[in-house]
């Protein structure tokens, strides 16, 4: 048994382990576990990661959770290629600071969309919250660099990328009015080539078209349960 | 001029990078930027860190944010003892896991009796019980699973021995202990795991980093907490109109 990665591709964190995978040819075995259906909150999950979170790695008997440590595991182990994760100390030092800061301001704000059914005043504060992050990322970490954390892609143009294809895909126009950041983007698609996007944004291109024929999974009631929790999280 | 360090110790991310340099020796300049006053907003700090976040690292012309980034960078570049960031592939990878589930249930979360008790009423806004109740449920989820999950029956949080991410957590919990938060009591296994970390680091070491955040509640008594500056009340009211 090879590695296993367990994920849904509903799920931005699951989208950047899969696609630095595919296009680093890891071996890989994928175990979809369907978050809407609230599989990750099932026994049988939690036994494998008691979190109950995606993305998941199994390697033999070593478990690991969290993606940008995912990421980082897999960049040494198979020893991709420098840039992802390059052993320069300061270039690597701007990929761990832009995933620290993507932490704090992208992680938890840009998946907000997907989430329906929220007061209209946190709608709104969403939105700013979402616009201020997206104008750090522009003057800060992209500037006049090609990409967030230096010359070549890193892990941290991955990261970044999944989360704000969620919003994207429900329809906010992110890149309306930034053309440095809509180029970037052009260019992150561009290396990762437009075949393994597609694939990989396929299943959130499609969550809106799903929502509305009414094709959605019923989440369990353990799902349930985490999915109030969640959005009483949000701000 | 050699590495200079922007901090202000009533800050966790700020403290856990300052007791880490000086456990090991590492020559720093410290720069206390008062982020009550506000002088991470100000023109001049915003040259430095254009986030105006604190702590920010200045080696030369390189210019370093995130606690977590600098922790790393300063433990490869002066090459500190293994175990805080160790070299081998998962015992790394356990420590990156920790910082990573950090930042979503941790930080965010511990700071926020701060800001309900002192940093709100210092600029006369109240945050409603109803979402302290919620961030009581909340820290206390997390301190179960970081019980459950991160230490379960080791000593540390990350593997057998102290690592960075017992630095991050250590600092984060401080906070609400500081501001009365009895968040070890029933819990003996993080108590246990708290006396190890700062058995390790020496008590000496660790009253020099919490002596500011511990004396915070009196100075709001006290009236002596410096008034935040226009910019930095923005910023405040901003951040508590985050709080879930």
């Amino acid at each position: 048994m090879g590695l296993e990665l367990f994920l849904d591709l509903v799920s931005q964190p699951s989208r950047a382990v899969y696609i630095f995978a595919k296009k680093n040819g890891i071996p890989l075995e994928l175990r979809t576990v369907d978050l809407v259906k609230g599989q990750h909150k099932s026994k049988e999950f939690l036994q494998i990661n008691s979190l109950g979170k995606l993305p998941t790695l199994k390697d033999g008997d070593f478990i690991l959770t969290e993606s940008s440590a995912i990421l980082i595991y897999l960049s040494c182990k198979y020893q991709t290629p420098d840039h992802w994760y390059p052993s320069d100390l300061q270039a690597r030092a701007r990929v761990h600071e832009y995933l620290g800061w993507h932490a704090d301001c992208i992680r938890g704000t840009f998946g907000i969309p997907l989430w329906v059914q929220v007061p209209e005043e946190k709608v709104e504060r969403n939105r700013t919250a979402m616009d201020q992050a997206l104008q750090w990322l522009e003057d800060k970490f992209l500037g006049d660099r090609p990409f967030l954390a230096g010359q070549q892609v890193t892990l941290a143009d991955l990261m970044a990328l999944e989360e704000l294809m969620q919003p994207v895909a429900l329809g906010y126009e992110l890149f309306e009015g930034r053309p440095r950041l809509a180029a970037w983007r052009g260019r992150v698609e561009a290396f990762l080539g437009a075949e393994l996007c597609q694939e990989a944004h396929s299943i959130i291109l499609s969550i809106l078209e799903q929502a509305a024929k009414k094709t959605l999974p019923t989440p369990s009631p353990e799902a349930y349960q985490a999915m109030l929790l969640r959005i009483a999280r949000i701000p």
